[in-house]
C-alpha cells in the first residue's frame, strides 16, 4: 500500500474541504463578481482590491487576522459564541472560513472576466424579449459565462487543496479535522519519511498539472466559434 | 409641424448624453406619430436616431421625458415602466441572436415570455414569412448574416409587441444580403397590422419602406409627417443632393404585352412604368427623383420621354447647387419635385401657378 491510513485520512478530508470551500465560493462569489462588473460606485476599486488580497498576502498575515478575529475575544469569535457555536479556530468550519477567504480572488476574478466578456448588449435583448432581471441572470448570463464558471470552480478546488499557511495558522494539526494533505506531507518531512512525503506529493503535482490542463484546455474552446461570446 | 390625427404613439425627451469625458450630445424632440405603418426615422449618423429609439425602448434612462404608446404610458414624470414591462419588440443593427441557443431556441425564448399566448400557427406562420423553417437548430454561428437577421426579426414578432422598433436592421449587411431581407421587411409592412419604427440613414430604405417620415439632425427635429409630404416640400433642409425626389403609391391598372409597360394609376394622374410582373390591381411604389424630372411649356410627343404629365409649379427653391432650383410641382394631389437649372427657369419664366408639362425620364419601381 502507497498511503498510510492517516494519508487517506488527509486526503478525504482535503477533498471534502475544498468541495466544500468551492461550492460556498460559487454562491458568494457570483453575487461579488457581478456587482464588481456592473457597480458604478467608488467602492468598486476598494472591494476589488480587498477581493485580490489574498492574491499578494503572506497566508499567514490572512490566517494571523482571521486567528484573532474568529478567536473567543475577536468580534467573529465574541458572534459564534453568543449563537451557541463556540468558536471556530481549530474546527474543520474555521478551515472553510478561512479557505473561502483564501481562494475568493481565484473564483471571483474569472467570474468576473466571463461577466465582462458578455457585455450589455445580450441583456438589453432579453429584457426587450420581457425577460426580467433574474430571469436574465439565470436564462443568459449563466449560460453564456458557463467556461468562466468551470474556470472558476476547477481555480477554487485546486487553490484550496494547495494552501498551508492559513490552515497551519486557524486549523493546526489535528488528525481527520483540520490535519489536509499539505500539512501531512509537512508532517512526513519532519519525521524524515521522504518516501511517504514523496508520494503524497508527487499526487499533488500530478493533481495540480492535470487541474491547469483541464483550465487551459477550457479556455483554448471558448475562443472557437461555438463558445465565443457575445456574437 | 404636420401631426397626424390619431396620433398614437407620444414621445418626448429632452437629454444631455455624456460621450467619453468632455463632449455632450443633447437630444432634444417631440414626436407624434401614427399607430399603423412604418415610421422611418433617419438622419445622418450621429443625429441621435438610435439614441431616440433606445429611449422609447426604455434602454436609456432619461430625467426629461415621457413616452405613451397606444394609450399605454411608458415614461412620464411619475413613472418609468422598465423594458421589460414594455409591450415591445426591438430588432438590433447588428444580429443579437443569443450564441447559446438555436435559431429556433431563439424563437422560443421570445415566446415563452410573450403577454400573449402564441399558438404554433402563429409561430409557423412567423417562420413561413421570414423563411427561416430549414435554420431550426442551427446556431447563430452557422447562419450567414441575413439569416440571422430574419431570426432575429422572428424573434421579435413571436413576443407579439404593440411596437416594433428597428434600428438600421440593414446596415450590418452587404448589399446582397439588404436585397436578401428587403422583401421581407416589405411583407411585415402589407401583412402586419403592426406600427414600426424604423431607424435609417438610407433614403432607398425610407423610400421603399416608411409612410411616415421623421428627419433627425444633431438631436433635433427637422421635419416629421406623411413620406409624400416630407419628401415633397423643397425648403427642407437636407443635403439630398441627387437623391431628392418622391415617391408616389399606385396601383397597376392596364398591362401592354407588346411593350413590357404597365400602366399605374396614382392620385392625380398615371404613369407607364417597366412591366416587372405585377398583378392588374397590384399596389406599387414608384419614386421619382427630381433630377429625372424636366420641364416644358407644350406637350411634345417628338420624345423618347414616355411620361409628361400635366402639373402646375407651386413653389421654386434655390438648389444647394447654386446652378439648380428645385421646383414643386402640383399634378393633381400629388406632388413631385423637378430639379432644373436655374437658367431655365428664367428662360421658361416660370413662376407659382405655371402651367407646365412634367417630363419624367425614368422612375424606379419600389415594390
Amino acid at each position: 500500500m502507497i498511503f498510510s491510513a492517516a494519508d487517506f485520512t488527509a486526503i478525504l478530508l482535503t477533498l471534502r474541504l475544498a468541495t466544500t470551500v468551492t461550492l460556498v465560493l460559487i454562491v458568494i462569489g457570483t453575487p461579488i463578481a457581478w456587482w464588481l462588473v456592473r457597480t458604478r460606485s467608488w467602492l468598486k476599486g476598494p472591494v476589488g482590491a480587498l477581493v485580490a488580497l489574498p492574491l499578494v498576502l503572506p497566508p499567514t498575515v490572512l490566517g494571523f487576522y482571521l486567528l484573532v478575529a474568529m478567536g473567543p475575544n475577536g468580534p467573529v469569535g465574541q458572534l459564534t459564541q453568543s449563537l451557541g457555536l463556540g468558536t471556530l479556530p481549530f474546527t474543520y468550519w474555521g478551515l472553510v472560513v478561512g479557505s473561502v477567504f483564501y481562494s475568493l480572488p481565484f473564483v471571483v476574478q474569472p467570474l468576473q472576466n466571463a461577466f465582462e466578456a458578455i457585455g450589455d448588449r445580450p441583456l438589453e435583448v432579453a429584457a426587450t424579449l420581457r425577460a426580467g432581471p433574474l430571469d436574465r441572470f439565470f436564462t443568459v448570463v449563466l449560460p453564456m459565462a458557463r467556461s468562466g464558471y468551470l474556470t472558476a470552480t476547477v481555480l477554487g478546488f485546486a487553490h484550496t487543496v494547495g494552501e498551508f499557511g492559513v490552515v497551519l495558522m486557524i486549523g493546526g494539526n489535528i488528525p481527520g479535522v483540520t490535519r489536509v494533505v499539505s500539512v501531512q506531507i509537512f508532517d512526513h518531512v519532519e519525521a524524515l519519511d521522504y518516501a511517504q512525503a514523496h508520494w503524497l506529493a508527487g499526487a499533488m503535482l500530478l493533481f495540480s498539472f492535470i487541474v491547469l490542463l483541464l483550465v487551459y484546455g477550457v479556455q483554448g474552446q471558448a475562443r472557437t466559434p461555438g463558445m465565443r461570446f457575445g456574437s | 409641424m404636420n401631426k397626424p390625427v390619431t396620433a398614437a404613439i407620444q414621445a418626448q425627451f429632452s437629454h444631455a448624453f455624456a460621450i467619453g469625458q468632455h463632449r455632450t450630445f443633447s437630444l432634444d424632440v417631440e414626436l407624434s406619430l401614427p399607430a399603423k405603418g412604418i415610421t422611418a426615422i433617419f438622419g445622418e449618423s450621429g443625429s441621435g436616431k438610435t439614441t431616440l429609439l433606445r429611449c422609447i425602448a426604455g434602454l436609456e434612462k432619461v430625467q426629461q421625458g415621457s413616452c405613451t404608446v397606444r394609450g399605454d404610458v411608458w415614461q412620464s414624470t411619475e413613472t418609468f415602466v422598465p423594458t421589460h414591462r414594455r409591450p415591445l419588440a426591438y430588432v438590433f443593427q447588428e444580429a443579437s441572436l443569443f450564441p447559446h441557443l438555436t435559431a429556433f431556441g431563439n424563437l422560443r425564448y421570445a415566446m415563452k415570455r410573450s403577454d400573449s399566448t402564441v399558438s404554433e400557427q402563429d409561430f409557423d406562420r412567423i417562420v413561413a414569412l421570414m423563411g427561416i423553417a430549414r435554420l431550426d437548430n442551427q446556431y447563430p454561428d452557422q447562419l450567414s448574416g441575413g439569416e440571422r437577421q430574419r431570426v432575429a426579426i422572428a424573434r421579435a414578432l413571436l413576443i407579439k409587441p404593440r411596437l416594433l422598433l428597428m434600428d438600421e436592421p440593414l446596415a450590418s449587411l452587404d448589399a446582397m444580403r439588404k436585397r436578401e431581407i428587403m422583401p421581407y421587411l416589405e411583407k411585415l409592412h402589407d401583412e402586419l397590422e403592426l406600427p414600426i419604427l424604423y431607424v435609417t440613414h438610407s433614403l432607398d430604405e425610407v423610400a421603399r419602406l416608411a409612410d411616415y417620415l421623421v428627419v433627425l439632425e444633431q438631436g433635433r427635429i427637422l421635419a416629421q409627417g406623411s413620406l409624400s409630404d416630407v419628401l415633397g416640400s423643397i425648403d427642407l433642409p437636407l443635403p439630398l443632393g441627387e437623391e431628392n425626389g418622391i415617391v408616389v403609391d399606385a396601383s397597376v391598372v392596364e398591362r401592354d404585352l407588346a411593350w413590357h409597360l404597365v400602366r399605374a394609376q396614382f392620385a392625380g394622374g398615371e404613369l407607364w412604368v417597366k412591366d416587372s410582373g405585377d398583378a392588374i390591381g397590384q399596389h406599387i411604389r414608384i419614386r421619382i427623383l427630381a433630377r429625372d424630372v424636366s420641364l416644358a411649356l407644350e406637350s411634345h410627343d417628338d420624345t423618347s420621354i414616355l411620361n409628361r404629365l400635366p402639373s402646375e409649379v407651386v413653389e421654386i427653391q434655390d438648389d444647394s447647387d447654386e446652378a439648380m432650383a428645385l421646383i414643386r410641382l402640383a399634378v393633381g394631389s400629388t406632388t413631385i419635385i423637378a430639379r432644373v437649372s436655374r437658367r431655365s427657369v428664367d428662360k421658361l419664366q416660370l413662376g407659382p401657378g405655371s402651367k407646365v408639362w412634367a417630363q419624367i425620364k425614368s422612375v424606379a419601381i419600389l415594390r
